[in-house]
This record gives structure tokens, sequence and C-alpha cells, in this order.
């Protein structure tokens, strides 16, 4: 039996007519970053809300770490929401509260922790994701979005979770800070044996960061896989994705890189 | 899924070499110690005074940047010499050397801390009185421009915030009017049966509600209805970016979004005093059979002596005006907000705030302007 961290068993979402997902199966596995692809409309983001229990999908059961999201008592799925974390697109920082609130925000929550302790790991997060002490007292407003993004990673990181969503991670962001980007979450991934629930448009992030890939299209799941099996797919819209002019010249330089490294 | 991991644990135990070694097992991450911290700490505290003991930490199950902060505290925030670890768990103890930099903190108050915060918040008013001239200047100019290019008045606009200002506020305006109505004339005629004076019920109702609380109530049921939505209207467009795009494609801001509800309020809150002076004198009139057995009809037929016909057209200009000063506010205030969230609440809250404070104050200008009108 796979070990599977999130499990999705035939999931249905339907919103009057109009299906967006038809019985789809699907399971992650520990440690591994998964990427969900598909064109715009095609239930990406609505399936990384339904894994995160914010939606209700119409059938089917999604389970995290074992746990049925729906039906299970509320004791457990609090448990659950302090094992997982989630990076929102727009980063979704609280704007009445400081960056070190932000952050400590869910630390406080636990209630289990002293007030230094807290400072300490607080800072260490920012620390991790490169934000220096002397921002720590600014307002969510008065931050550039690659700032935004990053301390809402290190808010997603602060309970040291097993399992971490990201919902376009480098959306927003100009290529010399998505790359960096990408580097601290193929980082953070390596150091805290991270599982990946990732959804975006953006190739080269793709590219960088899959071990696996699924892509979403025509309501069902057309295939899981590694980057290099997905690419051998020939369905229309796989092949759209990734032979087109920017998908060939992404793969194309991962592949040099990867020849470069096995030379050597 | 794996197997839940033991409980962590800190044991004590001696070498062969006669040195101390301390043995960590179980789970040091977050979710393992949280029940346990309050009695780890002190141990692992003592346990840490002695600088010469060994650490041995390949027990530990599963560690995280929590544990290893809790463990890194209590050696004094650095690595202890004889420390031995799985090599998995290395890179967790790579990030704990956080900056020693402190968190700066707010800004301490001077001694003239009063001075200046009076003097920030004069400036800010007189900032407050500028933009909104210019505003109002801007909608003079726009006034202007549409009567020499009548084609361009932007009707439909004009119509449609007539029908959301006016025509939705009817039951709001009816039920809080025909309730003050009530209470006024009960708690007069309770007064009035004292001196015998029943029919003065008549005079008191007609004066105080046509010239006074019909409008004042209209007003401020209207800035907090139809105000509030209109700043934050404007506001949702400035966060959305939808005023930019107006502004890039030459569409005037003013023409198309100020002024139409300048003149729909100017238009529909007159309208809505009536309404309201109408259904008050209903509630009124009804409090008063019951109260003084004054019949309906006599109540009818004598309020046109009671009360000069003055007051009517002074009420219904103070509603025109009130209508503009409302929209007006409410204008300046949807397009200070500034594209954030937190901006968004604060106008919308200081728009309605100082609409009604307008209101009163316009008010008070009229009572002393028109003291010798309509009263004998």
């Amino acid at each position: 039996m796979e070990d599977c961290v999130i499990e999705v068993k035939g999931l249905w979402t339907q919103y009057g007519d109009n299906v967006v997902h038809r019985d789809i199966d699907l399971c992650v596995r520990r440690g591994e970053i998964m990427s969900l692809v598909g064109g715009s409309g095609s239930g990406k983001t609505t399936m990384l809300r339904q894994m995160l229990g914010l939606e209700m999908p119409s059938r089917g059961e999604v389970r995290v770490f074992g746990i049925s999201l729906h039906g299970s008592d509320a004791g457990q799925l609090r448990k659950l929401r302090d094992r997982w974390g989630m990076l929102f697109q727009e980063g979704a920082l609280f704007s009445a509260l400081t960056v070190y609130e932000n952050v400590a925000l869910p630390l406080r929550e636990l209630r289990a922790l002293d007030d230094e302790l807290i400072h300490d790991l607080v800072i260490m997060k920012l620390d991790m994701v490169g934000i220096e002490p002397r921002h720590a007292s600014k307002m969510p407003a008065e931050l550039s979005g690659g700032m935004v993004k990053r301390i809402a990673l290190a808010r997603a990181l602060a309970l040291e979770p097993e399992l971490l969503f990201l919902d376009e991670p480098t959306a927003g962001l100009d290529p010399d800070r998505s790359e960096s980007f990408v580097t601290l979450i193929k980082e953070l991934h390596r150091e805290l044996q991270l599982t990946v629930v990732m959804v975006t448009h953006d190739l080269d992030t793709l590219v960088a960061l899959s071990d696996r890939v699924a892509v979403l299209c025509d309501q069902r799941l057309e295939i899981v896989g590694t980057l290099d099996e997905v690419v051998a797919n020939t369905h229309p819209f796989i092949c759209n994705f990734f032979m087109g002019e920017r998908g060939r010249r992404a793969l194309e330089a991962v592949r040099a890189v990867k020849a470069i490294v096995e030379m050597t | 899924m794996s197997q839940p991991a033991a409980e962590p644990d800190v044991r004590l135990t001696t070498v062969s070499g006669g040195g101390r070694c301390l043995v960590l097992s179980g789970a040091w991450n977050l979710r393992g110690l949280e029940s346990r911290l309050t009695e780890l700490m002190p141990r692992l505290a003592a346990y840490a005074a002695d600088k010469n003991s060994r650490w041995d930490l390949r027990g530990v199950e599963v560690i995280d940047h929590a544990g290893a902060m809790l463990l890194w505290r209590a050696w004094g925030r650095q690595r202890v010499a004889n420390l031995t670890l799985k090599p998995e768990h290395e890179p967790i103890f790579k990030h704990l050397d956080i900056p020693a930099e402190p968190v700066p903190q707010a800004v301490r108050r001077g001694p003239l801390w009063i001075i200046e915060s009076v003097g920030r918040k004069v400036l800010r008013v007189l900032d407050h009185l500028a933009t909104m001239i210019m505003v109002l200047g801007q909608v003079v100019l726009d006034t202007v421009y549409l009567v020499r290019q009548p084609a361009l008045i932007p009707w439909r606009e004009i119509s449609s915030n007539i029908y959301r200002t006016g025509t939705q506020a009817l039951g709001i305006t009816a039920l809080v009017g025909f309730l003050v109505g009530v209470v006024l004339s009960y708690l007069s005629a309770q007064q009035l049966k004292i001196f015998g004076a029943d029919a003065f019920i008549i005079n008191i109702l007609g004066i105080s509600v046509v010239r006074e609380l019909g409008p004042v109530l209209a007003a401020i049921l209207i800035a907090g209805r139809s105000g509030s939505s209109i700043t934050a209207q404007l506001g949702v467009m400035r966060v959305t970016q939808e005023l930019d795009a107006m502004a890039v494609m030459g569409i005037p801001q003013t023409l198309r979004l100020i002024l139409p509800k300048m003149l729909a309020l100017a238009v529909s809150m007159p309208l809505i005093v009536l309404w309201t002076n109408a259904i008050a004198l209903m509630g009124g009139m009804v409090s008063a059979q019951a109260e003084l057995g004054i019949g309906y009809i006599y109540f009818l037929s004598s309020l046109p002596d009671a009360v000069p016909i003055a007051n009517l057209w002074l009420g219904l200009g103070k509603g025109v005006v009130f209508g503009f000063m409302i929209a007006l506010v409410a204008c300046h205030f949807g397009l200070r907000i500034e594209p954030n969230t937190e901006s968004l609440g604060i106008g919308t809250t200081n728009s309605v705030v100082t609409s009604i404070t307008v209101v009163i104050i316009v008010d008070a200008i009229f009572a002393i302007m028109f003291k010798d009108v309509g009263i004998s």
C-alpha cells in the first residue's frame, strides 16, 4: 500500500450543471512535491481548497493523514490543522497585525509556549525566509509583494507542519525573486522533510520543484507521474502546456542542467 | 501512516569514563512537546548547567525547529561541544543562530506629543476641507460643462442612484418615522393633559416633525445607509483599481461617479423627507387619538392652520442641502481611501460619522438663519 499523506477518492465537484471534477482519485505520497497543473478554470485551486477542508466536494472523500476531512470530529480536525500549513496566493497576512504578530499568531494559539520561546521561533522562521528582524514591526500594507509572500511562508511554517500547500507560490514575483523563492522552498523541503502540494502556472517553478505532476483537464486527472512521464503524454492540453514555446524552453534548461550534473 | 512517536524525554546516565551523559528520546517536535513543555524546560536547564556533560540525541525519533530551539536555549544559545545526533537531524540545527538584533519597538512619545497630535489633527482637518472643496469645485465645473452639453448628462446613473438611495430607503425611514411620531405624541400628550391644552398636540407635532425631526431623521438614516454604501463602493473601486482603469480610459470620474450621486441624493432626499414627515405625523395622529381622543379628521383639518406652509418648504430645502452634503462627504471619503482593506474600513466609518456631524451642524445653521420664518 502506498503511504499517502493526502488521499482523494472518487471526488466530484459540481456547481449546478457545471461539472468541474469527475471521479478523481489521487494519492500524494509522503515527502514528495506534487504539482497540480491545469488550464484556467480546471479546478486546481478548488481541489486545493477541498484538500484543506475549505470547500466540500459534491461527492467523494478527501483524507489527510488518514483523517477524513468531512465527517471527522472537531477535535481531530483541529489537531490536523496544526500539522499543515498553507501559503495563499496573495499571502493572506492579517492586515491588522504586524509581521511579527502574524507569524506568532499560530504559535500563540497553541497556548503552550512562553513568550520568549515564541519570540525566538518567530525570529528564526523570519530569518529562514530571509526577513530581517528590523522588518518585524512593520504592517503588511507597508511591504512589497515578495516580502508578503515570504512572511506568509514563514507563517505557514510556524507550526512546523509536515504538509505544506502552496497556491501559485511564484505568481507576482520578478524572475530573480521567484528563483530565490523556489530555492527556499527546495531547501525547506529537504531539511524539514515536508510533503508539498503546489498549484502553479509557472513552468519554471513547476520544472524546478516537482517530484510528480498531476494534470487536471476535461474534468479528470489526465495523468499523474514524473515530469518526464507527463511530457511523454500526447493529450492536446499537455502538448500545448509543455511543448509550447515557453514549455520547451523551461524543459530544455532543466535537461541541460541535469546533463551537466550527470557529466561531473 | 507512520507510527506515532514516543513522548519526548531526557534521561541522565553516567558513562564509564565518569562523565555525565544526557540521553534524549522520543518526538522532540512541537506536537510532542506541547503538553510536556512546562515539565521539560526546567529539567533541561538544570542538566545544561553542567557544561561538561555529553548530549546524545541519537534516540530522538523526530525533531523540528521548536524542539531544537528549546535545546539551543538550554545550551545558552550555542552548540554544546559533546553532541552526537543523527545525520538527518543536522540541518535542523543550522538555522538556530538567529540574529540578536532586537525587533524595533514603537517609537516613544516625545514630551510635546499633545501639541504634536493636536497640530497633526488640525492639519488633517484642513487637508480634508481642501480636498472636499476641490471635489466640490470639480462638480461645479462638471455641472457647467453639462449645462453646455446636455447630451452628456448621465441620466442612467442618476436614475439608478435615485432608486438605490431613495426608493430602497422608503421602508426604514417609514419605520423609524412612525415610531418617533408615536413616542413624541405620547410624551407631549402626557404633558399637555396637565394643562388641559390637548389641541396643541397638533401644533407641537406639526412644527417639530415638519421643520426639524423629519429632515434630520431622514438625513441621519440616509447618511448611515446610503452614505456608507457610496464610500464603500468608491473605496472598493479604488482597491480593485477600477478607478485607475477609468482614469486610464479617460472617463471623467467626477462626471460619471460623483455628480450623479450628488444630484440623485439632492433629488431623493427632499422626497424622503416628505415621506418621513407624512409617516411620522401618521404615527403621532394614531397616538394622539389613543391618548387624547383627537379624531383623525380633526387632526388633519387643523394641521394646515397650526403649521405655516413655510415650515414645509424649509424642511424640504434642508432635505436638498442635506442630501447634497451627505453625497459630498461620502464621495470625498470614498476617493481618499487607499488601496488596502484596512483603509476601507476606517474610511467608511469616518464617512458616516462626518456626514452625520455635518448634517447636524448644517441643521443648526438653518435654525439660526431661519429663526423668524414659519414660527408665529
